[in-house]
């Protein structure tokens, strides 16, 4: 039996962590952070969201806690996203929370406040071989894995973290909250970002923050073909969405100059590259010399490629088979067979 | 056991707040505005109440509205007298999120305070001077309302009301004063302030009566836009049956409240003093907010305010729960998340000290073993935190 710290957002993974683990006899006491002060109505920090984590709570009997990381939201998440894009790149505000909030202000907190461990409702596994190594695996349930996003946890971490839903489908934990009676039983999946209104989206956010210049779109000629209002929501390998006639198959977003202001389409075949410029490099535990298989996007595929580390965290990673550029800031994450090995940021 | 060292959060509902209002609820039903005799005996009630408020605030029973609460009372002060007057409405930074956001939300004027947490009244007679001078080309521009708190509910800082309405007479001749009395009533006797103001504040869980029920003193003569109307009960300032029960109860806990406050407040300050000496002795980085050079400012006996450097108050309160002592830091919002302190921000606290803020206030059901308590855990936590986060 251990005392354990279970993040609740309100949604029915984390619900039904906090009641696996109550089941199992540990200590358990919920949070919920509140991360964003701003408008939104999609997120984890919604009143309502709140109001769900504390109503499972009180459910299962576990004293609950709202904790503010206001300040460290908007210092590691909102202000990079916003400086990203103004670089003309395209971050991942998920990924940078779980790097700097969930999985090192918390962990911390969590420490300061006496607990030995902290529960999430990520849907990835821990595992530890022989040697006392502990690895994230993708989780139980492949199409809602999510150890893409958490692939920056190290052993230190990793040692004081459970993920009770990793190893059962999402279905199994509706069926598993629906039992219990869960008021978050039926709650769908939380789908955008946090902090982004549904009502204006990403547009006003950042047009709200940063000013977003119109640029013109040229061909691989330097012809212009079209325009954008904000050359700063473009995204490297984008086809649709920028209002282009012609031939739809030579419309993919090659370059994005913020700059300048630019963008440059052109056939697919220009999208392709056979290496990935990378930054933030990090393993799991040892380095990883060999071929690994690269994932590069949420729920994108996986392709066969071999890392070679540089110096201060950079890398390059080279691809067996050309691959589609990756847009600056994303996430990539290497796996073997189906556990993360190390990730990093692409440049 | 538990330590609560929270009263000006809410204070335990005193015994006999709890039996009058049991026996009110118990007796016969009766709607006050009603014609028979259960009726009329409820509409007694609302008159001994009305007048034993008006003796304790030394105004006429004709001023008492009786309202569900501070924040009710405030915001119709506030809004009442704008919608009733037009004009501006000028309030101190400290003021309770009751009084600063309908201000805000008509776009009154915040006056700053001074590092010692009081009003700086050079700076409200300067917001008022200017006002009068704009108002004589542009009518709009006049000062109709001045709200000024009795005492801020996080610092415990007593705030110089007659002052404040030298200044507003003197400056300001049509507007009308407004005090947000809430955390005073245990502790200041108000028919030393009451008479300065035209609009007070009270809100009975402050002093032992139960929570949302409250009063507005509303001075005869003074212009006020009901903000609740129907079925025109308290004199069509604030329409809707009357929480008679409630009322009662507060009147209860006022009167006791009156007549024991000499005697706590001796014993209060004399456990808070000791209180705040230890922590200030033993933990290092301890700051109580508001000295400046070592003077400590007009305070009322029940509240220690503190700010330890280089922690998080909402890991403080955590740890010291833990150890059975309950206590607070600065305002939640709705989600239940601490807020960082806008009163420690006007005071001009670096927002990271403001952050590590400790709300100890005591009342009269307070022992020396709540002290005891809080003096013992607050070291360790502190220390903890420090060391961990």
């Amino acid at each position: 039996m251990a005392e354990i710290l279970v993040a609740m957002s309100g949604g029915v993974d984390s619900s039904v962590a906090a009641a696996l683990l109550v089941e199992q006899g540990h200590q358990v006491t919920g949070v919920t952070l509140k991360l964003w002060g701003g408008e939104s109505d999609s997120g984890c920090c919604s009143v309502s969201d709140v109001d769900d984590a504390r109503r499972v709570a009180q459910q299962l009997g576990i004293d609950h806690h709202v904790f503010n990381f206001g300040d460290e939201f908007v210092e590691f998440v909102i202000d990079p996203y916003v400086a990203d894009y103004q670089a003309g790149r395209t971050p991942n505000p998920c990924v940078e929370c779980n790097r700097h909030i969930k999985f090192d202000k918390l962990l911390r907190r969590a420490d300061a406040l006496g607990f030995e461990l902290v529960a999430t409702g990520h849907h990835a596994r821990i595992v530890q071989d022989d040697q006392g190594v502990r690895r994230l695996a993708r989780g139980e349930d492949e199409a809602k894995d999510q150890s893409y996003v958490l692939h920056m946890l190290g052993q230190e971490q990793l040692a004081r973290l459970i993920l009770p839903v990793g190893d059962i489908t999402k279905d199994r934990v509706r069926e598993l909250a629906t039992e219990l009676g869960l008021r978050t039983a039926d709650k769908p999946d939380s789908q955008d970002v946090c902090f982004i209104h549904s009502d204006g989206g990403r547009e006003k956010f950042l047009g709200d923050r940063i000013p977003l210049t119109a640029a013109n779109i040229l061909d691989t000629d330097g012809a212009v073909v079209g325009h954008t209002t904000s050359v700063q929501l473009v995204t490297i390998g984008q086809r649709k969405g920028l209002g282009l006639a012609g031939n739809a198959e030579r419309n993919y977003v090659i370059d994005i100059d913020p700059s300048a202001p630019s963008v440059t389409v052109g056939p697919r075949e220009l999208t392709r590259t056979d290496r990935t410029a990378l930054s933030q490099l990090a393993w799991t535990a040892e380095s990883v010399e060999g071929v690994v298989m690269v994932q590069a996007a949420a729920h994108g595929r996986r392709e066969a490629g071999v890392v070679e580390p540089g110096i201060n965290g950079a890398a390059v990673v080279r691809w067996a088979e050309p691959h589609t550029r990756i847009a600056a800031g994303q996430s990539v994450v290497f796996y073997v067979g189906d556990e993360v090995v190390g990730g990093a940021t692409a440049e | 056991m538990a330590h609560y060292l929270d009263h000006s959060a809410t204070t335990p509902p005193r015994p006999v707040a709890v039996e009058t209002m049991l026996r009110v609820l118990n007796g016969p039903p009766g709607n006050p505005s009603g014609a028979h005799r259960f009726a009329r005996d409820a509409n007694r009630v609302l008159d001994d109440a009305r007048e034993t408020m008006a003796e304790l605030l030394a105004c006429d029973a004709g001023d008492i509205v009786f309202t569900a609460g501070g924040t009710e009372a405030d915001n119709m002060a506030v809004l009442g007298v704008l919608d009733a007057r037009g004009g501006q409405a000028v309030c101190s930074a400290i003021e309770h999120h009751a009084v600063l956001e309908p201000v805000e939300y008509r776009r009154g004027t915040t006056c700053p305070v001074l590092p010692n947490g009081q009003i700086d009244l050079d700076a409200l007679r300067s917001i008022l001077s200017t006002a009068a001078a704009a108002s004589v080309d542009d009518g709009s521009q006049a000062i109709s309302l001045v709200s000024v708190m009795a005492v801020n509910n996080e610092t415990g800082i007593v705030q110089p009301i007659a002052e404040v309405a030298r200044l507003v007479r003197e400056l300001a001749r049509n507007a009308v004063l407004h005090t947000d009395a809430v955390q005073a009533l245990s502790w200041l006797d108000l028919r030393n302030i009451a008479p300065h103001v035209d609009l007070l504040s009270l809100a009975a869980h402050k002093f032992g009566g139960p929570q949302g029920v409250g009063l507005l003193m509303v001075r005869r003569g003074t212009p006020l836009a009901a903000r609740t109307i129907g079925g025109g009960q308290e004199r069509e300032r604030r329409s809707g049956t009357q929480n008679v029960a409630g009322i009662a109860a507060m009147v209860a806990a006022a009167v006791e409240a009156d007549a024991t406050r000499a005697d706590m407040v001796q014993r209060t300050s004399a456990m808070r003093d000791r209180l705040v000496a230890q922590l200030q002795a033993t933990v290092p980085g301890t700051h109580v907010s508001g000295v400046i050079d070592g003077v400590e400012p007009e305070r009322v006996a029940g509240i220690a305010h503190l700010c330890f450097d280089d922690i998080e108050s909402e890991a403080l309160l955590f740890l010291l729960e833990k150890h059975d002592v309950f206590a607070s830091a600065a305002s939640s919002c709705a989600s239940g998340a601490m807020e960082p302190s806008h009163v420690l921000a006007a005071m001009g606290l670096p927002r990271e000290l403001a952050f590590g803020s400790l709300r100890l206030s005591l009342g009269y059901s307070s022992t020396d073993a709540d002290v005891d308590a809080a003096i013992a855990a607050v070291g360790p936590a502190v220390a903890r935190l420090r060391e961990r986060s």
